[in-house]
């Protein structure tokens, strides 16, 4: 059942990620990304983290997906036409990286089923719940956080700026 | 009963879907969301791992991933506001400000 489940959530995702790339207008890409974070949530709630899940609801589907749609509208986007097209300037370089990459990929589903990794039966209590969280966040990693704080910091101040003075 | 390895997949096949969207699409905002959901892909296997190992630690990491994607897209998009402010695409192959 928990199988079936995953294989709906991840075919819709999967599904919304193709559209995603291939959608002519830059809103409906949005909307499709949104449609596959919310999926992406349903993923997470699957894996027992209910944290993440509610966070990529709220930061995720809400914060920056809406700053996409704001600046889609802000700049008043037509359709492209030519959007999905081969870049000829740089198709070989793609090639390569598609087809490196590919490798590396088969090489790790290669690896990991010569033998079943079954997850474990019985999840530790607190798996994934905001108290063990928060406490992981304020007391192992009270450093990390707070230099996150500070990046979110310097990338509000940069947007600012950037957006403020015009290029030459 | 799900394993690791569906996890792994699922993770990769959206990441190749994210690299496909950055390497062929010309629109500088899709190029984005592309970024984006390559982010996502690398959460996924962050939590399948720590459900594999049953503790709580690539939660963490993921939440990292999550500050850091909300500052790159909104300094992403200032850019994009203020390359279009200057000349009005977001086209790619357009953008040669910074071409030697």
């Amino acid at each position: 059942m928990e199988l079936l489940i995953f294989y709906a959530i991840a075919a819709f995702c999967i599904v919304l990620a193709l559209l995603v790339i291939t959608n002519k207008s830059p809103i409906g890409s949005a909307i499709c990304l949104i449609a596959m974070m919310l999926g992406l949530a349903g993923i997470f709630i699957l894996q027992r983290a209910h944290f993440i899940a509610i966070l990529q609801i709220l930061v995720y589907a809400g914060a920056i997906m809406v700053l996409f749609m704001f600046v889609i509208m802000l700049l008043n986007l037509k359709n492209d036409d030519k959007g999905w097209k081969l870049r000829e300037k740089n198709t070989l370089l793609s090639v390569l990286t598609g087809v490196l990459l590919a490798g590396v990929l088969f090489k790790i589903v290669k690896i990991t089923t010569q033998s079943v990794f079954s997850l474990p039966k019985t999840l530790s209590e607190d798996f994934g719940t905001v108290a063990a969280i928060g406490k992981a966040l304020f007391t192992d990693f009270v450093l990390p956080f707070e230099v996150a704080s500070i990046l979110l910091l310097v990338a509000m101040v940069g947007a600012l700026v950037l957006a403020k003075t015009k290029v030459n | 009963m799900i394993t690791l390895t569906h996890y792994l997949v699922l993770s990769a096949i959206l990441f190749i879907i994210g690299v496909l969207g950055v390497l062929l699409r010309r629109n500088a905002i899709v190029v984005f969301m592309s970024v984006e959901i390559m982010l996502n892909a690398v959460n996924i296997s962050l939590i399948g791992f720590d459900n594999y190992l049953n503790h709580s630690d690539g939660q963490i990491f993921s939440f990292m991933v999550m500050c850091v994607a909300a500052a790159e897209a909104s300094v992403g998009l200032a850019i994009i506001i203020a390359i279009f402010r200057n000349k009005p695409t977001i086209n790619l192959d357009e953008f040669n400000l910074m071409k030697w």
